[in-house]
């Protein structure tokens, strides 16, 4: 763990795998930024989502969990305008969001990473995060064929701020290597990369631990929280790893096949029977809910 | 009115010969995701090679002639004889294709292998002229020919006899392999490589027995289908632009139906004989270079994936 | 050891962003440049102008447009002999129509009109992916051809249904026509040429170009992360329609002079074309250039080698020709799908030590 990296005073401590509950310099969590209010998504005869509503705080770490199928990466996808539920609306900063493509949601603030890697394999680590800045750049055509002038100080400019990522996220060494030769762990990071380099307000993390081992998530831990602590990013997030979010998160929403069964703080909801019935399971002994899975 | 009886007849059996092409195509995709662009070229192939044997050519008559050697010493085949070799042939070819080229592409997205396709076509093509020549040819297979007079004379509407001959086989042909592909140990295993290589491979069905096997089925089809169109105009590289032509067809019925082929075939073929005689006064004629294809296209954007395709859903 | 890039170290973002980053390499192409410009218009005779050197530069422009969409947007299209079509009558009709417009003005007014072109052809991309894409453009193709073949406005209504070039000058010297000297047909191109691909390098590198690769990457996640799916789709078939009606208009005014759709921009054009640039390699604009110059050259030294030194008949060459070329496309895509360009850039890794062994 780098000296270098941007982490903030208190954040560090808390993400070695799952000890204190995190304190001290975390952003003060503000109004909700995004509701979701009885939406309702069904594909031909298959309801994913029944009802849910939940909302999520301006500057907080929301995670979203429950079993295979419940419907989280489809929540997300709605959040992200990729599908378009049946029923229900959606307020983004207290305004009520019309059907909007993806890429106008994205222009919005929310970014997002995936389950399943969706980098952008022909291009390199640097590329792949540039691809990120994408909606705030904007010369035209006629700059761009020159290329010397504004179109080259966009560009230097833009290089600049995703710098800054790679530094954050301390993958310098890779930037210029093809996405597709490098190892799953680092893949994640890049995707990270690219979603935090679009300066989101709110991110959406589908997975972002999966398939790592300690170490790996240890640090990814780390950087979900300094992007929160540095930058006041709302981050929502989809995870199994219960340690992981009984640590960092600040409130937990619970799914069990497209419906909502608890909603609250970790202590709250590690407590609820509905939750424990679908999904925790109940501990043997005492061990702290951070050695593993519930 | 009869006229449009005329026409949509003509057109359904122009369909069944498109049909009989597109065949091809769907067996190749449907075991190995390959969209076999040379198709059309093995139709040419075939119908070179029997077309080359019946008529007592000998293969790569120019070269040993420019060489100075032997060029006429290949005799004339029966057919009972000529038939057999041909479809050997295609199985050599099939055989060649899988060690040479499918071996070594096995895990390439499908945009090279539909490339790989199309250099194979101008191989086959280049290598069937060298052999065989490239004039046009005669195709006489003893398949009726000329108009039918029964139809003639009951109903005053012209039919060629030699397409209901192709419709005829083409329905035998559909038959065959349906039965074939639902009821064989072979025709299960092609089902299974069709769905998923892993899987396949670890029930222990050899991907590549099953590609050779695939091909040479193709090879045959593609036979049959070239047979037919070089006993209708001759044995010439025109042949090979009905592959072109294939595609709208597997556009309509999905690149993996069988059936799908057959209705997509019909389609294209009245659509394209009714809008030439039509809509061909008005605007110049000649439609049938363009129709089929605006006509798929127009059927694309409504439904991406043909009338009986599988609809693809993205997940992310 | 000769070959290197060490010592050259990269000391801001926009040295690092260069077309050409190692030295060595920038020295290469300008003095490349300069024996382009000031030496081969001296050398040029009539046959290397109109064998070698205009169709290389004419087909590497095409190449370039279907570069840009199919290799760094990945929409593939079999729609390139249309397209060039389009440039071609776009360019007849203009010349024709206004006497005095001056000749390279045409040229790329001709390449504007096919990118509208392009553009309405390119709607359906928005809905249909991959193969059947390429059905939509084979829909183009035939229309197009069978429209100037038809449509007698086209070709003036001339009896043989041919278009010809009328002469026209540039400073006083004609470029198109009998009477213009190679060494002026050849600068007209060579011009453009350097210009077009100089923009077309900018665009790939800039943001325009990023967006193209992302949706062809993964376009799900290209939209997700804000690129705009219409915009990106329809300005790489503009663009790309543009270089090609470019190559087009040129293909007909300055190279072969008189024309007709069935023969010089049907499906086989296409096919050419494409072969280009995956032989070349997708997604590279060296890629573009390699492998035009090798489907130029090599029908050449076939004809050269087997016609004239062996003697053998022209028919039986062509046939020959067909399957080399067929055989080469399935040879590269085994060994390299990524074309000339990647062995060329691994040839550049393997210099960078040479002389020693690692």
């Amino acid at each position: 763990m780098s000296a270098e990296s941007l982490a903030m005073p208190g954040g560090t401590a808390a993400s070695a795998a799952g000890t204190a509950a995190p304190e001290a310099a975390r952003r003060p969590i503000g109004p909700p930024i995004l509701e979701v209010r009885d939406i309702t998504l069904r594909f031909g005869g298959v309801t994913a989502i029944r009802g849910i509503s939940f909302d999520i705080r301006e500057g907080e770490i929301r995670a979203i969990i429950g079993p295979n199928g419940a419907g989280k990466s489809s929540m997300l996808n709605v959040i992200n305008g990729f599908y378009h539920p049946q029923e229900g609306e959606i307020l983004f900063h207290g305004e009520k969001r019309r059907q909007l493509r993806p890429h106008q949601i994205a222009r919005q603030g929310i970014a997002r990473t995936f389950q399943n890697i969706a980098l952008f394999k022909g291009m390199t680590v640097l590329d792949n995060i540039m691809t990120g800045r994408l909606t705030r750049m904007h010369r035209n055509l006629f700059w761009q064929v020159l290329w010397k002038g504004p179109a080259e100080r966009e560009e230097v400019a833009h290089r600049a701020a995703v710098e800054r990522v790679i530094d954050f996220l301390e993958i310098q060494h890779i930037r210029k290597t093809p996405v597709g030769r490098l190892p799953y762990g680092l893949q994640k990071r890049v995707e990270l990369g690219r979603a935090l380099a679009a300066e989101p307000t709110l991110l959406l993390l589908d997975e972002p631990m999966a398939g790592m081992n300690v170490e790996e998530k240890a640090d990814m831990c780390r950087f979900v929280l300094d992007v929160n602590a540095e930058f006041g990013t709302t981050i929502a997030l989809i995870e199994h790893d219960m340690g992981v979010v009984m640590d960092i998160s600040d409130r937990v929403v619970v799914l069990d096949y497209g419906k909502k069964i608890g909603d609250g703080t970790p202590d709250e909801v590690r407590a609820d029977p509905a939750v424990i019935d679908a999904y925790l399971g109940v501990a043997h002994d005492d061990e702290a809910p951070g050695d593993g899975n519930g | 009115m009869l006229f449009f009886i005329e026409a949509v007849i003509s057109g359904l059996l122009a369909g069944v010969m498109y049909a009989l092409v597109a065949l091809g195509f769907v067996l190749i995709f449907k075991a190995s995701e390959i969209f076999n662009f040379a198709q059309g070229v093995m139709c040419l192939f075939a119908a070179l090679t029997l077309a080359g044997l019946i008529l007592g050519y000998t293969p790569f008559a120019e070269i040993l002639h420019t060489l100075g050697l032997p060029s006429t010493w290949m005799p004339v085949f029966p057919l009972w004889l000529a038939i057999p070799l041909t479809i050997a042939v295609m199985i050599g070819l099939a055989l060649l294709i899988e060690r040479l080229i499918l071996r070594y592409l096995v895990n390439q997205e499908p945009i090279i292998l539909f490339m790989a396709t199309i250099g194979l076509a101008f191989v086959l093509e280049g290598i069937g002229d060298l052999m065989w020549g490239s004039d046009v040819k005669p195709l006489d297979i003893g398949l009726p020919s000329g108009a039918s007079d029964w139809m003639l004379d009951s109903f005053d509407i012209y039919v060629e006899k030699l397409e209901v001959a192709a419709a005829v086989i083409a329905a035998i042909l559909v038959v065959l392999l349906t039965l074939f592909s639902q009821y064989t140990r072979i025709g299960r295993a092609l089902r299974a490589v069709a769905d998923d290589h892993q899987a396949a491979l670890s029930v222990g069905i050899s991907l590549r027995t099953i590609w050779v096997i695939v091909w040479s089925i193709a090879g045959f089809v593609a036979l049959v289908a070239g047979v037919m169109w070089g006993a209708k105009s001759g044995v010439q590289f025109s042949l090979s632009l009905i592959a072109l032509k294939a595609l709208p067809v597997l556009i309509l019925g999905g690149f993996t139906s069988i059936p799908g082929a057959i209705v997509g075939g019909l389609i294209i073929g009245v659509g394209e004989k009714v809008a030439e005689i039509y809509l061909g006064p008005f605007i110049g004629g000649a439609l049938e270079n363009w129709f089929a294809y605006v006509l798929a296209l127009a059927f694309l954007l409504v439904r991406p994936q043909g009338l009986f395709g599988e609809r693809i859903i993205e997940r992310v | 050891m000769f070959y290197r890039e060490t010592g050259d170290f990269k000391t801001s973002y926009a040295a690092d962003a260069q077309i050409f980053p190692i030295a060595l390499d920038r020295w290469a192409f300008w003095l490349a440049l300069a024996f382009a410009f000031l030496a081969v218009p001296f050398l040029i005779d009539d046959y290397w102008e109109k064998s070698v050197l205009l169709p290389f530069m004419i087909f590497a422009l095409a190449a370039i447009g279907l570069n840009i969409l199919t290799g760094y947007c990945g929409l593939v299209s079999l729609g390139t002999g249309g397209f060039m079509a389009v440039g071609a009558y776009a360019s007849y009709k203009l010349m024709t129509e206004f006497e005095g417009l001056n000749i390279f003005v045409i040229v790329l007014l001709s390449g504007g009109i096919t990118a509208a072109v392009g553009v309405l052809f390119g709607l359906p991309s928005l809905r249909i992916k991959g193969f059947y894409l390429a059905v939509a453009t084979l829909a183009a193709q035939f229309f197009l051809v069978w429209l100037f073949n038809k449509v007698p406005w086209f070709y003036n209504y001339s009896a043989t249904g041919m278009i010809t070039v009328p002469e026209r000058t540039m400073f006083g010297i004609a470029v198109t026509g009998p009477a213009a000297p190679p060494w002026a047909t050849y600068l007209f191109c060579l011009v453009l040429l350097t210009l077009l691909g100089f923009a077309a390098k900018n665009m790939v590198r800039g943001r325009i170009g990023r967006s193209w690769m992302a949706i062809r990457d993964m376009d799900i996640a290209a939209q997700i992360i804000g690129v705009p799916p219409l915009q990106a789709k329809l300005s790489a078939f503009a663009i790309s329609s543009f270089y090609i009606g470019v190559a087009g208009a040129l293909y007909f005014c300055v190279w072969f002079g008189a024309v007709e759709p069935t023969e010089a921009f049907g499906i086989n054009q296409s096919f050419l074309v494409l072969f280009m640039v995956i032989i070349g390699g997708l997604g590279s604009m060296l890629g573009s250039f390699l492998g035009a110059l090798l489907l130029v050259v090599l029908p050449i030294l076939l004809k050269n080698l087997m016609v004239d030194a062996a003697g053998m008949a022209p028919v039986l060459a062509r046939h020959f020709e067909i399957t080399i070329v067929g055989a080469l496309i399935v040879f590269f895509l085994i060994v390299e799908p990524h074309g000339l360009a990647r062995l060329w850039a691994m040839a550049k890794e393997r210099l960078r030590h040479w002389p020693f062994s690692y």
